[in-house]
């Protein structure tokens, strides 16, 4: 299990390949990336500020990681999280999980993105192309 | 000592960004609401954390915990 919260631009590729199980002992790698929009509820965006809640952040994502390799049968998870000034085009997220076989893999991945988008302590604050700011209060 | 956090935008609407307070008392999330927002309704939508797991606003704070509010999270 990794998870990890970074202030900087990051290479899901990268990642995955460094994270990546012993060859054969794995059939399944399932990913999910979140990459920033120029674009927000019909404006454009410049850019964005994601703020966090330090340790929370990481207990939270430790126990949907701990339940997700609990209820399914997989072998390992991962989470990269950026916080910090974000521009369109940035990855914000990475998700990875490892299985034997496809369904856990999937279902696994589905449940940690959901789970972090839903109760995960993180907050977006997007700057708009004419410079206004607004918190995004919407997931 | 019990210390207070809010984030995002309630960090400020609240126009606090972290704050301890002394009590003798036990006191749930809701009073301690009432006590350091200054008559600010606690809005309600606000999600709430005590020692970085979410409460609810009838959860007991006791001496040394840290206590969280902030807005839904929109992570990811």
């Amino acid at each position: 299990m990794l998870i990890k919260i970074i202030s900087n631009e990051f290479n899901p590729w990268k990642y995955l390949q460094e994270h990546e199980l012993q060859a054969g002992k794995f059939g399944a790698t399932a990913t999910f990336i979140g990459t920033m929009r120029d674009y927000n509820v019909g404006d454009t965006v410049k850019s964005m500020f994601l703020e966090h809640y330090p340790n929370m952040t990481e207990k939270y994502l430790q126990q949907i990681s701990d339940i997700a390799l609990q209820r399914w049968d997989i072998l390992d998870t991962l989470i990269i999280h950026r916080v910090g000034k974000i521009l369109p085009g940035d990855n914000i997220v990475l998700v990875a999980t490892w299985a034997g076989h496809r369904a856990p893999a999937f279902e696994a991945c589905r449940f940690l993105i959901e789970e972090l988008k839903a109760k995960a302590p993180f907050w977006k604050r997007e700057t708009l192309i004419d410079d206004k700011i607004r918190w995004v209060n919407a997931n | 000592m019990i210390t207070i956090k809010f984030f995002a935008s309630l960090r400020e609407e609240v126009g606090k960004n972290e704050i301890q307070i002394e009590t003798s008392e036990q006191l749930t999330i809701a009073k301690i609401w009432d006590q350091v927002c200054d008559g600010i309704p606690l809005p309600n939508h606000v999600l709430m954390a005590i020692n970085m797991e979410y409460a609810d606003l009838n959860s007991l704070v006791e001496d040394g915990d840290e206590v969280a509010f902030f807005p839904p999270v929109t992570g990811g």
